[in-house]
């Protein structure tokens, strides 16, 4: 899975948005909401190495944009 | 010969016949590019245009800038060649590495439709070569990811070399210091998000986009 979010600094209008409505709810003391999203695929590869290698490629080439993003690489091996 | 303008159509533009008509109302030729195309079909100048390239998915620009007309205006770029990218063509120039930083969401989630004015802060590119610093403009804005956003860095760069073309004189959007648009070191790749095209007729109530074009088509003659 890949986690992408707003890099820190970038301004996150949704994030604030969502950081703003919370109080109305009763849940106060919330800060620092950041909206990103979450990209699953099933990637084969000979090792965890090896696909944490190809992805973190992807990333930086496709997946995120690294001006304004960040990514976050989570492997679960499936054999 | 007057010159002649390609401008690029991928799967989800809607500005691209705009264009062509305020090009052609100036007395260029327009020519419609296809996004699969391998060469800028020996145009004087290419224009992006606006919309939702391949519906914006992942990221506005993120799919169109592997269309291989991209790879062709890159090369024509590095020639010198002008290039111009307005609002998602500003997003693709990014999303190619034609222009530096990048376009976010709007503050306050908003898609913005109206008529903004913007100041003229650099005559140095090709987009602006007929106009005065400090003249104002009035364009339509039509966009929802329009912030231009970068590091501190890029941005001092961007100011220390005139690269800031237009800035808005009433952020709308939230844009790193009033940025509307800007261009590349040399000055021959622009992008910005107003609409000069849909302000080159007294009926689309302002004609303020057509020095923004004519400069374009003079730019256009130079390189030929």
């Amino acid at each position: 899975m890949v986690e992408v979010s707003p890099r820190a600094g970038i301004a996150d209008p949704q994030g604030q948005t969502i950081e703003r409505s919370l109080p109305a709810l009763g849940f106060d003391g919330v800060i620092g909401v950041r909206v990103g999203k979450a990209i699953r695929f099933h990637v084969t590869a000979a090792s965890e190495d090896a696909a944490r290698t190809e992805v973190e490629d992807m990333c930086a080439r496709f997946l995120t944009n690294p001006v304004i993003e960040d990514s976050c690489v989570s492997l679960t091996a499936l054999t | 010969m007057s010159a002649s303008v390609g401008v690029v159509q991928f799967p989800g533009s809607n500005c691209e016949l705009d264009v062509m008509e305020a090009i052609r109302s100036l007395g260029g030729d327009a020519k419609l590019l296809w996004h699969r195309d391998l060469t800028v079909s020996g145009v004087d100048a290419v224009v992006v245009p606006g919309g939702f390239a391949h519906g914006d998915f992942l990221r506005p620009g993120a799919i169109a800038r592997f269309s291989p007309v991209i790879a062709a205006i890159a090369d024509f770029a590095l020639g010198g060649g002008p290039v111009v990218g307005i609002c998602n063509g500003f997003q693709v120039l990014t999303e190619a590495g034609l222009l530096p930083g990048a376009l976010r969401k709007n503050d306050g989630l908003r898609f913005l439709c109206s008529t903004v004015e913007l100041r003229v802060d650099s005559t140095r590119s090709a987009l602006t070569s007929t106009t005065a610093v400090g003249d104002l403009l009035r364009l339509p804005i039509n966009h929802f990811e329009g912030a231009f956003t970068c590091d501190q860095a890029t941005l001092d760069r961007l100011c220390a070399n005139d690269q800031v073309v237009l800035r808005y004189t009433s952020n709308p959007n939230g844009s790193i210091d009033d940025i509307a648009g800007i261009c590349n070191d040399v000055g021959n790749v622009v992008g910005l998000m107003p609409h000069p095209e849909r302000a080159t007729d007294d009926l689309l109530g302002s004609t303020d986009g057509r020095p923004l074009l004519r400069s374009l088509l003079d730019q256009a003659s130079v390189a030929t």
